[in-house]
């Protein structure tokens, strides 16, 4: 099973609220997923240089200490704050730079999202409790995609656990399975694409990742995920203007799309929707079988 | 009697449910219970926020309003009650439906009308995949368009779209009749286009007023229907099975 949400936000009424919105939203899917949960938010937008969501297995890992040696040997500025086990850093600098620096001298920090305003949270564990300990529901922000975990093709983990990045402002998530995952793995591979898990998404990430360094567009990156991925799939990808919805030609797997002035929500299933403010009067509709849907701010579709 | 079986009781008797308080499994087994003992032919379902199951197995003649959005499998398995949802309905809508009409006031999901037997199925938006797969005698009206796969496998009754269709509409079709008025993206293996003789004009006619449709002219669809040579035993082949 797992259950995907998504709440995009057409004008700035609801930013504030966005964290409080969607976190009974990603609570409802509890029944989809109960093993792990994640969401990518996407806000708070940095001018200059880039954001990383970092994480470490030590809730106690001096944060302070790694940002002071970035900053020092970056020669950069770095603005940090902790949240459980991750910490947001923001910093005056290429994201490659910070990655290649954690890569080198810090193996034991984990780069859970890279970009302008993307950031990453997620954990093994019942959705309820994970919105609790990122304290979602105090969030602000333009858009968010989540996801709820009941694994079936790798293990319980944080690392297979959704979103996962894709790259700057890019991540993924995924209900369903994918059937040719260990082939294209191997290809992939061999085009310097890493994988640190024996997930079938993280496959599927690692896909669109290539294909985006090859110099696709998001929709020419989807529709080549069309022809290459075989499996029973409903995607969710967030992008740092919005998020995008696609599903397997046949569409096994459920979605719902709820649409207002105000918002675009999607999910596995109506119910989590229910506490979105009009729902009642939204237009709600199935998106069909492999379509492209876009939702962007500036060029929503 | 505590207060708690008073306010049911008095709910099972005004035929009032309020799913925001009230179980799923409560309504449906008052709603059974109407099968033995009659108590109530008018029921309201409230805030049924997209819970699943909403109505299901319902076995009397007895008017259902639910009033918002329905999740998987609302109305399933229905004989004889009229069940109307003023929302969208998720996946398999009226599945196995027998008798009876289901309306649903919004769109439908996928696998609306799934494997129905018989009654009247009235889709008043847009129905997603695979509408009417299996369908075995019920007869299916959507005002506006069908997905993919629509009426795979259709073995009777009527499936009749006021909009368009999507990709291989009818495919391994047996013997229901599909009329369609807009385009059809592609027709499955098995199903052609067919004339639409006068018989097939009054058919149409005649499920539109059982629907009451009454902005349709019947004369504007065409017809597609089963090429039979999938579904045919030939004693010819036998060597070949």
């Amino acid at each position: 099973m797992c259950g995907i949400v998504g709440l995009y936000l057409k004008n700035d009424k609801y930013e504030g609220e966005l964290g409080k919105l969607f976190t009974p939203m990603l609570i409802a899917m509890t029944e989809r997923g109960p093993d792990s949960a994640g969401f990518a938010i996407y806000g708070d937008e940095v001018t200059e240089g880039c954001k990383l969501t970092l994480r470490h297995e030590n809730e106690n890992f001096d944060w302070q200490a790694l940002a002071d040696a970035i900053k020092t040997s970056l020669n950069t500025t770095v603005d940090w704050f902790q949240n459980n086990k991750v910490a947001i850093f923001k910093v005056a600098a290429e994201a490659e730079s910070i990655e290649d620096y954690l890569a080198s001298n810090h193996q034991d920090v984990r780069v859970m999202s890279a970009g302008k305003s993307i950031e990453i949270l997620k954990e093994v564990g019942l959705p309820e409790h994970i919105v609790d300990s990122f304290k979602l529901s105090q969030m602000k922000g333009s858009h968010i995609i989540g996801h709820t975990r009941m694994a079936t093709e790798s293990a319980v983990s944080m690392e297979g656990s959704h979103p996962f990045s894709t790259g700057l402002d890019l991540c993924l998530v995924h209900n369903g399975s994918f059937s040719n995952h260990n082939r294209l793995r191997q290809e992939l591979k061999r085009e310097g694409i890493e994988f640190s898990t024996e997930n079938d998404t993280e496959v599927a990430a690692g896909y669109l990742t290539y294909r985006l360094q090859q110099g696709d567009s998001l929709n020419e990156a989807l529709e080549n995920a069309l022809q290459t991925l075989d499996g029973f799939y409903t995607l969710t990808i967030g992008t740092k203007d919005g998020f995008a919805v696609v599903r397997d030609p046949i569409a096994c797997k459920p979605a719902v799309i709820a649409e207002t002035d105000d918002y675009v929500a999607m999910a596995s299933e109506y119910q989590a929707l229910t506490t979105l403010p009009g729902i009642e009067s939204a237009k709600v509709w199935e998106p069909e079988p492999a379509r492209i849907y876009v939702w962007e701010r500036g060029t929503t579709h | 009697m505590t207060t708690n079986n008073l306010a049911e009781k008095s709910a099972t008797e005004n035929g009032v449910y309020d799913l925001a308080v009230q179980s799923v499994r409560e309504l449906n087994q008052a709603l059974h219970d109407q099968r033995h003992q009659l108590t109530c032919t008018e029921w309201k379902v409230l805030n049924p926020k997209g819970q699943h199951n909403i109505a299901v197995g319902v076995d009397k003649k007895l008017t259902i309003d639910i009033q918002g959005h329905a999740g998987y499998y609302c109305a399933g398995m229905n004989k004889e009650a009229e069940i109307t949802v003023y929302g969208h309905a998720g996946q398999g809508v009226a599945e196995n439906m027998m008798s009876g009409t289901v309306r649903v006031k919004g769109n439908a999901s996928s696998s609306a009308g799934a494997t129905a037997h018989g009654g009247l199925l009235i889709i008043e938006g847009d129905a997603g995949s695979r509408c009417g797969i299996s369908m075995k005698g019920v007869d299916i009206v959507v005002k506006g368009s069908v997905g993919h796969m629509s009426c795979f496998m259709g073995q009777a009754g009527i499936l009749a779209v006021c909009g368009d269709a999507g990709d291989a509409l009818g495919d391994s079709l047996y013997e229901a009749h599909i009329y369609v008025k807009g385009s059809v993206k592609s027709l499955g293996a098995d199903c052609i286009e067919k004339e639409m003789r006068p018989e097939h004009i009054e058919e149409l006619t005649k499920l539109f007023e059982r629907a009451g449709v009454t902005d349709q002219d019947p004369k504007h669809f065409k017809r597609y229907g089963s090429a039979r040579q999938l579904y045919n035993f030939k004693v010819d082949n036998a060597a070949a099975y």
